[in-house]
């Protein structure tokens, strides 16, 4: 497989959890979705670092780990929010917090 | 090919299966593969820290977070909104988009992957990007506060009910 194709299947899990980002109903699924969209797109990196693409150094297996880095506190703070939700309203259930509707 | 298959099935399995559970699992499977495609790609350290941080971290704080929360899997729920639909539309689109940007692209091939050097990549770590390093550490302390103080249980609420 050359760059291409790396690329073609960062796309494709990007596609993949773009989907369900928008289209599942539980919480942390959609968190889910997130972790599959930041993987794609270190994918992505790190295929442009190894066929050498722009980068002479390896900036994108630096930018990777930063990636890494930063989807790990999201997950943390993401997943916290959600068990802090649930706790109050009960339910995993996005369509369910509605409050601000009424 | 094994892996690509296996990082798109997996990504697959976990947008579309019902049970929450099994969609973290099929996320693990994604990820493990997406490490041995790091692998291939000439960079083991990144496959290393995807099977430390993905695997092993993210991973079970997901599956902590989805025990703590779902109530058993009886009855689940529908587990898409009727807006699905539309959002395959959006996301079909996203990939059109780009995958005809893709192909437009002339990309050079060379048929050899460069390997990262790990002493290069800790040079390139704690040189020219100390700066982002040291933000992302601050960032992971904050976020480690912030959850602390989000998820811990507001013990005056209690006492008064």
């Amino acid at each position: 497989m050359g760059l291409d194709g790396y690329l073609f299947l960062s796309l494709g899990l990007f596609g993949i959890g773009a989907f369900g980002f928008l289209a599942r109903r539980n919480a942390i699924m959609m968190l889910i979705c997130i972790e599959l969209m930041l993987n794609a797109v270190n994918l992505a990196l790190v295929a442009f670092n190894a066929f050498d693409y722009y980068a002479t150094d390896d900036a994108g297996a630096v930018f990777s780990l930063l990636v890494m880095a930063v989807a790990a506190a999201e997950a943390t703070v993401g997943l916290a929010l959600v068990i802090a939700i649930i706790r109050t309203r009960q339910t995993a259930e996005v369509d369910d917090y509605a409050d601000l509707k009424e | 090919m094994v892996l690509a298959a296996g990082v798109l099935g997996g990504g697959l399995a976990a947008v579309l299966l019902r049970n929450v559970i099994h969609s973290a699992v099929a996320m693990m499977v994604s990820f493990g593969a997406l490490a041995g495609t790091y692998a291939l790609l000439g960079a083991p350290i990144v496959a290393a820290a995807q099977v430390l941080i993905y695997l092993g971290a993210i991973s079970v704080l997901i599956i902590f977070a989805i025990m703590l929360t779902q109530a058993g899997d009886a009855n689940l729920p529908a587990p898409f909104q009727r807006q699905a639909p539309v959002a395959a539309l959006v996301a079909i689109g996203i990939v059109a988009l780009v995958g005809w940007a893709l192909l437009q692209t002339d990309w050079p091939n060379p048929s050899v992957i460069i390997p990262v050097e790990l002493d290069d990549l800790a040079a390139a770590v704690f040189t020219d990007y100390a700066l982002p390093f040291e933000i992302v550490g601050f960032l992971l302390l904050a976020a480690i506060i912030g959850a602390i103080y989000l998820a811990r249980r507001p013990e005056e609420d209690e006492r008064m009910n």
